[in-house]
């Protein structure tokens, strides 16, 4: 297929029906609403279903009632209509269901503002509803890569039967790229039958499937919760996904970035190369789970004194990153917030500051 | 010897967990029957709330999914929409519906999204221990109204089937009760009218129907069919208060 220049947002909904899914459930907020406008249209070509809900939760639980009903089903928002999702995220994750959910993140807290950010790293990777549970999070940095990612995270999705969250920002939302669709998925959730409320009589089965997030007892609620941790930790064995630049030579820093930031991370270290200043970058494309070995390894290169995680806020990630080289080498954080988007000079004078 | 009274098939074999005097299980296995009699028991979805019947997964015999509070008008629009051939119903009580749920429920029915509400109003909060509903009638007496519902302080019991009533697009609006043998028959065929709506595409329908919690209410169950009787009927009005045969 010929490469088209799309604007990220559309090219988003574009991957979703690329990927089969045909189920959209939505409410209105910038910067991510062309997603909306562009399936209004769309889907009903397609003779899929596209429904503006009356808010962000309605938008969500009806993501969990086509899922449950074992359909491919799609949601986009940004940031405070996240939050409202918060319930319903951590029901489909207890109930295990699978989604794909974006998030074209602007600042916060509260209304915040409409500018791009990258304040909800830790709602996506640590939590945001209540509970035990993760998601899957995917982070693009390129309109190429949001389409990638979105058609993958179907797939993702029904392997796990978990929610998958991407994470980008209004940034790749709202710019335009050339990109390509890779070739699409067609078959529905193949293991569907076993779980899935389509009606007994369309399985040919006597026992009805139910599904639900209630677990009344401590020994079922602790083995569901068990279930969930297994899948997790094959997440951790199967799916990080992460970008190395500029780590093959002598680095005297490691910076770890991811998304829109970690672009203007690689003009820095290309900036440096210049000056004979050698920098490295880890992305991570995954935010969970989280690539800790690549940075372990990266950091405890000789060469490397520290790590600089660069951030559209005020300082999440870097705490993964501690976590990662536990103590080895000073682990230190330069971030903006608010749709404050430091340029490669300011990140190249805080790599300089760090490096004394 | 012929059986003249036999378990419906969509209602499965055990125990509720239902207090004696407790009217939910009639209101169960009314929709069982008519599931049974109209054959769709193999493509029904149920959605179950939160509220004393949480569980009425366990208490069917077919497919269920389990919402948050609330939230069933949401979670049985998304399956309705994305399998208009399943038949989909939503259960929920009166803080589910009335309270937390308010929004998904008004905007499912001004929708007309094609399933069907069986709507339990016990006019008080059952499962978690009989607070105050949006339902609770003047001067009644609940764990957060001890002195009764000041209606100064917190208005008036919500009439759900009056307010969806006032939207255009819902097709069938009723309020029944299970109080008395006559009125269960009457409660039955609004619920069979409801779901043959739905299989003929119909859009939305609600059954609200007036019921008991004699353990929250701190009566028996046969006191408790009285106070309703008395109370609740004087002030919820049985009837249908919106058909598609009207329009
Ligand atoms: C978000 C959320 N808030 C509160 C609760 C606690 N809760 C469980 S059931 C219930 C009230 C249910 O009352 P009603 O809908 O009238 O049903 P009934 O038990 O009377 O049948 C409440 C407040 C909850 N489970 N979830
Ligand atoms: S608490 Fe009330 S509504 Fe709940 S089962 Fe008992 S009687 Fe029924």
């Amino acid at each position: 297929m010929a490469k088209v220049l799309m604007k990220g947002n559309e090219a988003i909904g574009e991957a979703a029906i690329k990927a089969g899914c045909l189920n959209y459930f939505a409410y209105p907020i910038t910067p991510q609403t062309e997603v909306a406008e562009y399936l209004c249209r769309r889907l009903p070509e397609e003779n899929g279903v596209f429904l503006q809900a009356e808010s962000e939760v309605a938008a969500s639980y009806m993501l969990f009632g086509a899922a449950g009903a074992g359909e491919r089903v799609f949601t986009t928002s940004s940031s405070p209509g996240i939050s409202l999702m918060g319930e319903a995220i951590s029901y489909m994750a207890g109930a295990q269901l699978p989604a794909v959910l974006v998030n074209i993140m602007r600042g916060g807290p509260g209304l915040g503002g409409i500018l791009p950010a990258q304040g909800d790293y830790f709602q996506a990777t640590k939590g945001g509803g209540h509970g035990d549970y993760r998601l899957l999070t995917l982070a693009p940095a390129s309109v190429q890569e949001a389409v990638e990612m979105v058609m993958e995270a179907f797939t993702l999705a029904e392997k796990y039967r978990n929610p998958v969250m991407i994470l980008g920002d209004g940034m790749l939302g709202q710019m335009m790229e050339p990109v390509e669709f890779p070739e699409g998925l067609t078959t529905a959730p193949s293991n569907k039958d076993e779980w899935a409320t389509n009606g007994m009589g369309n399985r040919n089965s006597n026992k009805p499937n139910i599904v639900k997030s209630l677990f009344l007892t401590d020994t079922d609620l602790n083995e569901n919760n068990l279930v969930l941790k297994a899948k997790y930790e094959e997440m951790k064995k199967h799916e990080i996904r992460y970008e190395s630049y500029n780590t093959d030579g002598d680095y005297q820093l490691l910076l770890v970035s991811f998304g829109m930031m970690s672009r203007i991370c690689k003009s820095a270290i290309d900036d440096l190369k210049e000056e004979g200043i050698e920098i490295g970058l880890i992305r991570p494309q995954t935010l969970f789970p989280f690539p800790d070995e690549a940075i372990r390894q990266a950091v405890d290169k000789p060469s490397c004194k520290s790590a600089l995680s660069v951030e559209l806020n005020m300082g999440q990630m870097v705490e993964d990153v501690e976590r990662c080289v536990h103590g080895k080498r000073p682990v230190s954080w330069f971030g903006t917030a608010g749709g404050v988007i430091p340029t490669p000079e300011e990140v190249v004078a805080e790599i300089k500051r760090v490096l004394g | 010897m012929a059986k003249v009274f036999l378990k419906p098939k969509a209602l499965a074999d055990t125990h509720t967990h239902y207090c004696p005097g407790c009217t939910h299980g009639i209101i169960h296995r009314l929709v069982a029957e008519v599931i049974d009699e109209l054959g769709v028991q193999d493509t029904t979805v149920g959605v179950a709330p939160v509220g004393c019947s949480v569980l009425a997964y366990n208490y069917f015999n077919f497919d269920f999914q389990e919402a948050a509070h609330g939230r069933a008008p949401a979670v049985a629009t998304g399956i309705k929409r994305a399998r208009p051939d399943l038949t989909v119903f939503t259960y929920q009580g009166d803080g589910d519906l009335a309270s937390i749920g308010m929004a998904e429920i008004i905007h499912a029915a001004n929708r007309g999204e094609k399933f069907v509400t069986i709507f339990v109003n016990n006019a008080v909060y059952g499962m978690t221990g009989g607070q105050m509903a949006p339902t609770t009638m003047p001067n009644q007496i609940s764990t957060t109204s001890p002195a009764g519902r000041d209606v100064a302080d917190v208005g008036m019991p919500i009439k759900v089937a009056e307010l969806l009533a006032a939207l255009q697009t819902p097709a069938f609006i009723s309020r029944q009760a299970v109080l008395k043998p006559k009125q269960i028959f009457k409660a039955k065929k609004a619920i069979k009218k409801a779901f043959q709506y739905q299989l003929e595409g119909k859009c939305f329908s609600m059954v609200e129907v007036v019921s008991t919690c004699p353990t929250n209410w701190g009566l028996t169950p046969v006191d408790s069919l009285k106070w309703a009787e008395d109370k609740l009927l004087s002030y919820y009005k049985l009837g249908d208060y919106k058909t598609p045969e009207a329009e």
